[in-house]
């Protein structure tokens, strides 16, 4: 462990509470966990094992084998094929087992132990197993298995930890452990095997278990032999024999009457459940969980359907009424504070920089920190329960229906969060058209951006008032908008998935969990990282933007006649009066105009936009964007300048427009192309400048204002 | 095969693209299945097998032989 660039590696199934047992090792001590939800990348973190020692480990995806079948999996497989070829070889790989589930969680972990890389396998939710009345013996398997140690572990009740840090800390450096592990495989297989396991031997350099078993495994799935083409360790005619032997190979066991597809998992398990007590093996196929037991409810299919709806409504409900107490506390202490400034600095341009600039525009934005910090709120406990994966399950067929894929559901829903962590967890979407479309679709779901556009308006414009006894109006509207982004999301991906050549043949295996109740300290560190990102992001993009925006609208003080300015004559004010004859039509005046150009670095930024426009025409203490709004009265007419079907049109704007450009750099890099995020920002921008039209002429017509 | 029935696989009757997949994640021939939920129009269904449950599509489903 002198090297410094050992680390261990932490992979499992899905579901076998790995994340779980990477937070307890690192604590906060996490990098690239920006995105909270299902883990979408490699995170790296440091974990204490002593007083004196600490080490580097690398969380990967969930995987349930070696032979891909989504995106995520194949972060895995890759990483692993350069263990195989000596390239950042771990110090240990850290296996995560459910306990419950062992025999298909040891599949996975037999293909580790292959590697000849020390293994330390973690038997996690022993407290399920205890409860079941079994046992398991952990030093047999680690006899049986040939891993360095065995630990047996409940991560959700904090079990285990100290043992599992005390024998990463004593493991020794000879990786000497030898498996008892045999397959089983008739004589006629394994002479047909023998060819490719030689050529792996000779050309590769693996040592025996490994040869054998990536033979199976090139035989059981043929396009894994691509990996031998990209990572160049093979010289091109090596590889055309590899291939030679390996179609050899498995016309001959098709001819042995053995499906050469089903290979590897028939002989693996056939090697894993021989050394498995058989109780351990499989449950009682009659036993009922308890989770069933919910399920009859939860995902029945008609029942399960509305209980979804409701859940829905209930979250963005929630969202409006239990956010608005934080929000005034978070209003008041920017109000004192940009007046305690006032009093004691002196007027000039520094103070309006401060004040006007980013008081305003960053403190215009942290008010929504409630309401973005409730919605992830709901959404992690809907993912830590489990509940999501019913919620795919229940919608495959429907989504199926539109384009779309049972596991898009989670993305999308991830997407009201925030498109980006939403876009990079469709990656475990196998099928790349239904994966593509779920991409493209995905920025009209409304984000946690577009909410303090939608609160802003509808807190200005629209009255609170109870309609038909229990449903306040104004989250009514706020509960539309979103339905407005969700349904269009939908259709659109029926329409555009229509012209998008299948590549692949697609399908739906998701494993249902057992029900679990949310860890309150997963679910907070993650709303912690959250709201740290969002402090951060408005801490920088916004302050930026703000100060541009200040110096935009403030210079220059004076005009060509050599009198000082109005704000009209200012850049920011010429740039918003030249696009006004664009945006008219739908009703937007030029403070609008500026807010949409700005709009571009994030869309929450039309709030601090409008704040500091605001506060560089008025006086000198911090003016509230509300009330500003409401009392803007337009000279020309002498009527407000803004009316609720002003509002209506800039929210419809906003739930369709392509405004972020975080959101097009991510869609290019996950599809490898321009091509999408412009194909995106055409689509959507179309339906923002339509939808805002037909709100706005509508409205004139129907005799609104 | 109905909601409650239990059933042992057999064979999977075509070479499928998944049929790989299906037997890593556990359903090898010889594995007992409990059927847990049908869905309205062909929708996906719900299994056990071993010690755990999975959903899988209703079509997929069809290439799995029980007895």
């Amino acid at each position: 462990m002198d090297n410094k660039n050992s680390y261990f590696a932490l992979m499992g199934n899905p579901n076998s509470g790995k994340t779980a047992i990477f937070n307890l090792l690192t604590g906060m001590d996490q990098k690239v966990s920006n995105y909270p939800g299902i883990t979408v990348e490699k995170k790296k973190g440091i974990a204490n094992i002593s007083s004196t020692k600490s080490i580097k480990i690398m969380d990967f995806p969930g995987a349930y084998s070696m032979l891909p079948e989504s995106l995520d999996e194949s972060i895995v497989a890759n990483q692993i094929y350069d263990w195989m070829h000596n390239t950042n070889i771990p110090r240990a790989i850290i296996s995560v087992v459910d306990a419950t589930n062992l025999s298909r969680n040891l599949y996975f972990t037999t293909q580790l132990i292959e590697l000849n890389i020390p293994v330390i396998l973690v038997l996690n939710m022993m407290d399920r197993v205890k409860i079941r009345k079994k046992n398991i013996d952990s030093d047999r398997l680690k006899k049986v298995l040939g891993v360095a140690a065995v630990v047996p572990m409940s991560a959700r009740k904090k079990k285990g930890i100290e043992e599992l840090k005390s024998v990463i800390n004593s493991l020794d450096d000879k990786n000497n452990f030898t498996s008892e592990l045999n397959w089983d495989i008739p004589v006629q297989i394994q002479e047909n095997l023998k060819p490719v396991k030689d050529f792996f031997q000779n050309y590769c350099g693996y040592n025996e278990n490994l040869a054998l078993g990536q033979s199976i495994r090139l035989i059981t799935k043929h396009s894994s032999i691509k990996y031998y083409e990209d990572i160049n360790i093979l010289s091109k005619k090596d590889y055309a024999k590899l291939k030679d032997v390996c179609n050899d190979a498995t016309r001959k066991i098709r001819e042995n009457g053995i499906s050469p597809s089903a290979l590897e998992a028939t002989f693996r398990y056939d090697m894993i459940d021989k050394v498995l007590d058989k109780n351990i093996i499989q449950e009682n196929i009659q036993l009922v969980s308890h989770s069933e037991k919910v399920d009859m409810l939860l995902t029945h299919p008609y029942f399960g359907i509305m209980f979804f709806i409701s859940m829905l409504y209930i979250i963005f409900q929630s969202i409006f009424t239990f956010a608005t107490i934080p929000m005034d506390w978070i209003n008041s202490l920017i109000g004192s504070f940009g007046n305690y400034l006032v009093g004691i600095l002196p007027g000039g341009i520094l103070r309006s920089l401060l004040i006007d600039g980013v008081i305003a525009g960053v403190g215009s934005v942290l008010i929504f920190l409630p309401q973005i910090l409730i919605l992830m709120f709901f959404l992690l406990i809907l993912e830590d329960s489990g509940y999501m994966a019913r919620v795919a399950f229940m919608m495959d067929k429907i989504m199926n229906k539109m384009g779309l894929h049972g596991k898009s559901v989670l993305p999308l829903m991830s997407g009201y969060a925030c498109a980006i962590p939403g876009i990079m967890s469709t990656r475990t979407i196998d099928n790349w058209k239904e994966r593509l479309v779920t991409i493209l679709v995905l920025p009209l779901i409304s984000c946690a951006a577009r909410l303090p556009v939608y609160a802003l308006m509808i807190s200005a414009f629209v009255p609170s008032k109870k309609i038909m006894g229990i449903f306040n109006l104004q989250g009514l509207v706020m509960v539309f908008m979103y339905f407005l982004g969700t349904i269009t999301a939908i259709l659109i991906a029926a329409l555009i998935s229509r012209f998008i050549k299948e590549k692949d043949f697609t399908s739906f295996i998701m494993e249902l969990p057992p029900y679990r109740m949310p860890l309150a300290r997963t679910v907070f560190h993650q709303l912690f990282m959250r709201g740290k990102i969002f402090i951060i992001d408005a801490g920088k993009i916004i302050m930026a933007i703000s100060i541009l925006l200040w110096f935009l609208a403030s210079f220059p003080t004076i005009n060509s006649n050599g009198n000082p300015t109005t704000i009209h004559e200012s850049y920011a004010g010429k740039i918003g009066h030249a696009i006004e004859p664009i945006i008219a039509p739908l009703g937007f005046d030029w403070k609008i105009g500026v807010g949409l150009i700005t709009s571009f670095a994030a869309r929450e930024v039309m709030v601090s936009t409008l704040a500091t426009l605001y506060n560089i025409e008025g006086e000198d203490e911090i003016i509230g964007i509300k009330e500003a709004m409401q009392n803007d009265i337009n000279p020309l007419t002498g009527l407000p300048r803004y009316t609720p079907l002003i509002a209506i049109s800039i929210m419809v704007f906003y739930v369709y427009a392509a405004q972020c450009m975080a959101t097009f750099a991510i869609v290019k890099s996950e599809t490898n192309s321009w091509k999408w995020p412009i194909y995106m920002i055409v689509y959507m921008t179309s339906l923002a400048y339509l939808g805002s039209f037909m709100v706005y002429q509508g409205g004139l017509l129907l005799g609104y204002s | 095969m109905v909601v409650g029935e239990i059933a042992i696989i057999r064979q999977f009757s075509n070479d499928i693209r998944l049929k790989a997949r299906f037997m890593e994640m556990g359903m090898t021939i010889g594995t007992e299945v409990r059927m847990i939920k049908k869905n309205p129009f062909k929708g996906p269904i719900e299994i056990k097998i071993r010690s755990f449950y999975v959903a899988i599509r209703y079509e997929d489903a069809n290439w799995i032989l029980i007895d």
